[in-house]
């Protein structure tokens, strides 16, 4: 930003920018110089920050009409659903935009994967980006209990027993969080008080982000460092900006599919009975993007091992940046790494798939399976193969492909499309 | 360090020192209501003791009731149901505790525990299971007809509340 100069054309624009130069940053932010080469994958970044967004308006409407109470807290919901004006709608964008967060971040997670985005000089954006998954998955948990139905009970029942776990004082934090000897209902108005909280401080995180990445730049599919501005850049505006429409354009259209068509799909059914202290569903299952991480919570045996392992799976990719030994970026360049990267994704969909499932049979073996190939993966593929793979050759720049024109660029971009 | 400067401890560091102590002390003060707000508070903890009416109660049969928002189960168990539950080896306990330590003295046959699976506190379903108890059914832990954990990831065993008899058709629990 500093070697940005700017001077506004109005004598009073220059009198407002020399108190506050608002104007400058918005040069900034248009002028930035963006890689010319970034795919759709590039377009999610545009994309969470409407799902935030949404979120945020959704909430802050549903939140004149939701009681925060126990019992009352279901009739409020029914009553947002048949009374309110546009009150289903509402909640059903609030409720699978949820959802369409959670996809769009996992797609944004595995893109950074795939591109080595993660790596120096970018490890403080890759951090932010998981402190803002990490308050996201706190958000979309208490979020999932305001309703007070039978899954949001139980869930806020077998989630805040995970405390427990932790060896001495263990039952004092569990009760503490309850405010309660169980879940009940000094536990309701805490969580949609925080609830209502999180989504500012994510707000908050991804100011910093966006600052963090303005600071290298972006990365790019070939995942090489480029001068700035140079002829491997256009200027984010309007060059990304209608990109990131159209991106955006698209994925709203699923969105309203499930808004529309489809808004229970995602849900479940228990969750339109009231909360019953005394029984407990069946088959109790978290929304389909914490799946994964109760498949490893519920493969180990050990009530603290699972735990551990559980939030391990997490905090384990806050270390990555320094697990992966690899000087090359991008995967496209990486032709063991890359094939990894495609295990890791079978792996994470296959721990959600029996993180859906009883946890018995072959599914156990399976969930088994999977955690000890997800810390394999990050424990020892990563390292290892960081030193052992012979990497394809690099471009020297965006515009010149190595050897000019050779067939290896044409080969990157057909991965490029291909994912 | 050089010896000059570790002898000069002046007015200054003192005040650095006091300064902190003091604005710890101070911080802590005024975050630990903060903190403390959260924990159960009155109208919770005043919600202690249940009575429950037993009378009516068959054997082998068994009711649940809510104590400080928890089911408790109570249940009235048969002369084989205590038979079997006493036959166990204490080595083949996960957490070793005998029937006998589970229940009142003389009182053998009433079974009183917190209905609450020790793994995540899902409530268990009774008479199910390979012991005959209560199993799990959110994470498959089962439980035998002492309420002790038998197989699955739960660490304990059900637990005992404090719990008294009033009279022969009466019990408070809390």
């Amino acid at each position: 930003m500093s070697e940005h100069e700017y001077v506004p054309k109005s004598k009073a624009g220059k009198w407002f920018n020399d108190r506050l130069p608002l104007l400058s940053l918005a040069s900034h932010l248009t002028d930035y110089p963006t890689p010319k080469n970034l795919n759709y994958w590039w377009t999610f970044g545009g994309i969470l920050t409407f799902c935030l967004l949404t979120q945020i308006i959704t909430g802050i409407v549903l939140a004149m009409h939701y009681v925060a109470h126990a019992d009352l807290a279901f009739a409020s919901v029914e009553h947002i659903m048949r009374d309110v004006n546009y009150g289903w709608l509402i909640r059903y964008i609030h409720s699978n935009g949820a959802s369409m967060f959670f996809l769009a971040v996992y797609i944004h997670i595995f893109r950074s994967l795939f591109y080595g985005s993660y790596k120096s000089p970018r490890e403080i954006i890759w951090i932010i980006g998981l402190m803002i998954y990490l308050l996201m998955m706190a958000a979309a948990f208490m979020g999932y209990v305001l309703p007070w139905g039978q899954m949001s009970f139980w869930g806020a029942t077998v989630i805040t027993n995970l405390f427990s776990a932790i060896p001495l004082v263990g039952d004092s934090i569990t009760t503490w969080l309850w405010g309660a000897y169980s879940v009940d209902n000094p536990t309701l108005t805490r969580f949609f008080s925080l609830h209502y909280l999180i989504p500012f401080l994510i707000l908050g995180l991804v100011v910093l982000h966006i600052w963090a990445l303005h600071i290298p730049g972006n990365n790019n599919p070939v995942g090489i460092d480029i001068k700035k501005p140079s002829k491997d850049t256009v200027p984010f505006h309007p060059y990304i900006t209608i990109k990131d429409a159209f991106a955006l354009l698209l994925f709203s259209i699923i969105f309203a599919g499930f808004v529309f068509f489809a808004p229970n799909v995602l849900g479940h059914s228990d969750n339109y009975i009231q909360a019953n202290p005394m029984v407990t569903p069946a088959h109790i299952v978290p929304e389909w993007y914490l799946l994964p991480f109760y498949a490893i919570l519920r493969s180990v045996p050990d009530k603290l091992g699972g735990v551990i392992l559980m939030f391990g799976a997490i905090f384990i990719l806050f270390v990555l940046p320094w697990l992966d030994t690899s000087k090359v970026r991008s995967a496209v360049f990486r032709p063991i790494y890359r094939q990894f990267f495609w295990i890791l994704v079978l792996d994470v969909l296959v721990l959600g798939y029996v993180g859906a499932m009883p946890a018995e049979g072959i599914y156990l073996v399976l969930a088994r399976v999977g955690t000890v190939y997800y810390f394999l993966h990050f424990i020892v593929i990563l390292p290892v193969v960081g030193y052992l793979e012979k990497t394809e050759p690099v471009p020297l720049s965006i515009s010149e492909p190595v050897l000019s024109g050779s067939a290896d660029y044409s080969m990157a971009k057909k991965d490029n499309e291909k994912i | 360090m050089d010896k000059s400067e570790k002898k000069t401890t002046t007015r200054r560091d003192f005040l650095f020192t006091t300064s902190y102590t003091v604005g710890a002390v101070g911080l802590g003060a005024v975050i630990w209501p903060l903190i403390d707000q959260m924990n159960p508070d009155k109208a919770q903890k005043a919600l202690a003791t249940t009575e429950v009416d037993i009378s009516q109660i068959e054997p082998g049969k068994s009711i649940t009731v809510l104590w400080r928002g928890k089911p408790v189960f109570l249940k009235r168990r048969t002369q084989e149901e205590i038979l079997e539950a006493r036959s166990v080896s204490l080595n083949d306990l996960p957490h070793p505790e005998k029937d006998e330590e589970r229940v009142k003295n003389g009182k053998d046959e009433w079974l009183v525990m917190l209905g609450v699976c020790t793994h995540l506190g899902c409530v268990p379903l009774s008479n199910k299971g390979d012991y005959k108890g209560w199993f799990c059914p959110c994470h498959g832990s089962h439980y035998d007809l002492s309420g002790r954990i038998r197989k699955g990831p739960a660490p304990k065993n059900m637990e005992i509340p404090k719990y008294e008899f009033v009279d022969a058709n009466t019990i408070k629990i809390g």
